[in-house]
């Protein structure tokens, strides 16, 4: 070990093998955790879903299953949509400000056509599935209910257009699904138009 | 990097803290600062390193595939595909797994022939090649299990094939082939063993032979090239004159040969996956087929010089069994390696021309045996297979007398090496 | 240390021969398809040949439209007009249009799966086939195949080749056995297409399925450059690195 060594140059390449090496370790790990990313099959499973509307009454709601969750269509009647308005004052979030939904849903309705609600039905605190409770003072929820959702697990409240009540568990509006009118009756989920599916 | 602690006492900080309460900083001095390891060592040394870097791939890549495939005979062949289709980078996790089954058996072969060469069997060190040569044998059962899962009809018909020798030994045959098999065929049942013995029991099993292996070496310390103990020489400090610290020279070594090892490795990978047919079959891109047995069927490149010297023995006295139990003693003979070698040294570099004859003899053996089990039993391959399963067993069956009658040439007190 | 270069020597050389030793075994005697599976506009035709010609009767169930659209740059619209026919779902995979029950009933055997053809058989394997077809009336299909003697599979293309009639010779082959093998194809009622565009046809086809059986090897291929330079630069530094530590040892 008599020899005169160049430190400089062993820093040198200790630094530029070990970053090379950290380099190629990353780039190396890097498919490892994309191939958690749903796959193909995922999402053609995943894929957007027509419902047809034709035999839904009005005042009536209509449950399918998209991505593994509960997607809830309600028609509302013309009464079901004023009592969006004297729900207001109470709400946390009147103006769907902090919740997720498509721009074309954020109004009072929460839909592209008020007639029609497309909403997922994954309440918006631990994820149960709420309750459609339509029928104003419904007993089972309380004496002064104005009609709407209401989630067994932790009592959230939602109205009928899936804003959620004060003083609740639940922190947000119900969220809504991207969806699209493929003509007055059939409805595409997953999807902001029909040509992006 | 691992130099950095200055002792065990002084150390504060987490290090300090960690080291107190376990045996960190003894373990790195044990196992790579302070393993003294022989100066002289060439590239066949880095074998070793290889493999148990591929052991990693194989685990690593083997959790990623395990999370996609599905081990039952209905899907088992839809999953891999699946994995190659629709699984985001599930190809390159697919193909970096069967390239390094390959990989596994080239730097293990290198590393027993290395062994071979340079007798690192030999006292004290019979114990680190008999843990060696049951990893051997568990990696065997390893590759022949993982083959059948992608339930390609080649996966098929191997394991039939395979299964099948359990079958020629007499009277417990027919009843011990049932038993391995769990059903009167290779089926959904077998599938599903086979999966929980290849992506559980034996790579635990084999994850803890290579510590153990790695254990026994460093107890014993690395033999080299030369054939000769470099504790015999010590300097004033106690240390070996012709040892140097396993970090940081060898890690930098090793480090090189890995890179090298990876640009072999990754151009097969993205290149040739299939290697020509040698690594993924053509018939086993087709599901398994009962009905129909692929038009010529011989194992993976691996297993070849085995599968040769099992066809080489004819059937005898009405029974298929002695080609079995001749492979079987293949395998079994390597075990007795250290007391068949009787020689005064270690290393072939100073053992005599018989030894050196016999030793070249073997390695165009087992290439020549392996060509034999890739190729349909016709023209010269069934002659070619006998002559040479013959000369496989006099290989070690007359060692103790060659070895001991071959001339030697005087051995260095200091090994062989020459400075960069 | 003569002994330890030889043995390096034979060890290198078997690492070599096998693999070689291997590949000759794998080759087949058929003259080579010829195919690229970077050519877009041939892979394109050759999707357009898979639809119309094969899936009738032959599913790709592990190949989704999509995936064929977006490898082969073809817009969705084209996509769903000129390429799907069995279903309406560009995520879905390709399924025969024939039901199977009436496959079995009509073929007696199912049309396999074509997804891994090429790479079970060869794409020059899957070009001499669709070459082999020739006029045979003792066949119910009315053809027989050089390639696949028996096949079930009617010759589907006869309207583009045209009707080929095979010449046979007999000659003595090994161990007093007799070889019958095939002399010559004349093609006795032309197609709609000229032999040229025919093997052109044949080409396009047998590249699409080449592509099918391993939709991501243009990538892989691509891929494996930009590594293989990695590892070139990692080995340089790991070499220097070991040269520079290996200073310290005498």
């Amino acid at each position: 070990m008599s020899e005169e060594l160049d430190q400089g140059r062993r820093q040198l390449l200790v630094a530029a093998t070990s970053l090379t090496g950290a380099v190629g370790v990353v780039l190396t790990a890097t498919p490892f955790l994309a191939s958690w990313k749903p796959s193909a099959r995922a999402k053609a499973l995943g894929a957007p879903i027509e419902i047809d509307l034709g035999k839904l009454e009005p005042g009536a709601m209509l449950k399918v299953e998209w991505r593994g969750k509960p997607v809830w269509v309600v028609r509302r009647t013309p009464e079901m949509l004023k009592q969006l308005d004297q729900a207001t004052p109470f709400l946390l979030d009147p103006g769907s400000d902090g919740s997720v939904q498509p721009d074309y849903a954020k109004n009072t309705a929460r839909a592209r056509n008020p007639e029609y609600f497309v909403v997922l039905g994954v309440c918006t605190h631990l994820g149960c599935s709420p309750l459609p409770k339509f029928a104003a003072a419904d007993v089972t929820v309380s004496a002064d209910w104005p009609g709407g959702f209401y989630c067994p697990c932790h009592g959230s409240k939602f109205d009928l257009a899936g804003r959620v009540f004060k003083g609740v568990p639940a922190p947000a509006n119900l969220a809504v699904p991207p969806y699209t009118f493929l003509s007055d009756s059939r409805i595409l989920v997953g999807a902001d138009s029909a040509q992006s599916a | 990097m691992g130099t950095e602690s200055q002792g065990t006492t002084r150390a504060g900080g987490l290090w300090g803290w960690v080291t107190e309460r376990f045996p960190l900083d003894s373990m790195l001095k044990e196992h790579l600062t302070e393993y003294w390891t022989p100066k002289n060592f060439n590239l066949w040394y880095a074998f070793g390193v290889l493999a148990g870097i591929v052991l990693v791939i194989q685990i690593v890549t083997g959790i990623f595939l395990t999370m996609n495939y599905k081990p039952s005979a209905a899907e088992a062949f839809a999953s891999v595909e699946y994995i190659m289709r629709d699984v985001e980078w599930g190809w390159l996790i697919r193909y970096l797994h069967s390239t390094g089954a390959s990989a596994f058996f080239v730097v293990v072969y290198l590393h027993m022939f290395r062994g071979l060469m340079y007798g690192s069997y030999r006292a004290p060190r019979e114990l680190v090649w008999l843990v060696g040569m049951v990893i051997f044998l568990c990696l065997m059962a390893e590759a022949f299990m993982g083959y059948l899962l992608p339930w390609g009809n080649m996966s098929y018909w191997g394991a039939q094939v395979i299964v099948s020798l359990f079958g020629t030994f007499p009277i417990i045959g027919g009843a011990l082939v049932e038993w391995i098999r769990g059903d009167y065929f290779i089926s959904d049942i077998t599938l599903n063993r086979f999966f929980a013995l290849h992506v559980a029991a034996l790579p635990l099993v084999l994850a803890g032979l290579a510590a153990a292996h790695i254990l026994a070496l460093h107890h014993v310390g690395s033999l080299n090239p030369d054939g000769i103990e470099i504790h015999d020489e010590l300097d004033e400090r106690g240390r070996p004159k012709d040892g140097v610290a396993f970090h940081p020279y060898f890690t930098v070594k090793d480090t090189f040969v890995l890179s090298v090892f990876l640009i072999i490795f990754c151009a097969i990978v993205f290149f040739a996956p299939t290697a020509g047919g040698m690594f993924l079959e053509a018939p086993n891109f087709e599901p398994a087929n009962p009905m129909q047995t692929p038009p010529h069927i011989a194992p993976v490149w691996y297993f070849t010089p085995f599968y040769a010297m099992l066809r080489a023995v004819p059937s005898f006295l009405g029974t298929q069994v002695w080609g079995v139990l001749v492979m079987f003693a293949a395998i079994a003979v390597l075990f007795f390696l250290p007391w068949l070698d009787r020689s005064p040294v270690k290393s072939v570099r100073y053992k005599g021309p018989i030894t050196k004859f016999a030793l070249a003899t073997f390695a165009v053996t087992m290439v020549v045996l392996g060509l034999c089990g890739m190729k349909p039993p016709v023209g010269i391959y069934p002659s070619l297979a006998k002559i040479f399963t013959v000369v496989y067993f006099a290989f070690f069956l007359l060692m103790p007398w060659y070895s001991r009658l071959d001339r030697t040439k005087p051995v260095p007190r200091r090994v062989t090496f020459h400075a960069h | 240390m003569r002994t330890e270069r030889l043995a390096r020597a034979v060890v290198a050389a078997a690492l070599l021969v096998l693999p070689l030793a291997a590949l000759a075994s794998e080759g087949g005697s058929y003259p080579p398809a010829g195919n690229d599976v970077r050519n877009r506009a041939s892979l394109q035709r050759g999707a357009r040949n898979f639809m119309n010609y094969c899936s009738g009767c032959h599913s790709a169930k592990f190949v989704r439209y999509d995936r064929i659209a977006h490898d082969l740059v073809i817009p969705e619209a084209e996509l769903k007009a000129n390429l799907m026919f069995t279903s309406d779902k560009p995520y879905e995979t390709i399924r025969a249009a024939m039901p199977a029950d009436d496959a079995k009933r009509w073929f007696g055997t199912m049309p396999p799966d074509l997804s891994l053809m090429a790479r079970a058989r060869g794409t020059d394997y899957l070009s001499a086939f669709l070459h082999g077809f020739y006029a045979d009336a003792t066949r119910p299909t009315g053809v027989n195949n050089v390639v696949l003697p028996g096949t079930a599979m009617p010759h589907v293309l006869a309207d583009l080749q045209g009707v080929q009639q095979a010449t046979f010779v007999t000659r003595p082959g090994e161990g007093g056995t007799q070889v019958t093998e095939l002399e010559k194809f004349e093609l006795a009622q032309p197609g709609s297409l000229s032999p040229e565009k025919y093997d052109e046809f044949v080409r396009d086809t047998v590249n699409f399925l080449e592509y099918i059986g391993e939709p991501m090897q243009v990538e892989r291929r691509d891929l494996g450059v930009w590594v293989m330079l990695f590892l070139l630069v990692f080995s340089a530094f790991s070499y220097l690195l070991y040269k520079e530590y290996w200073k310290d040892v005498h």
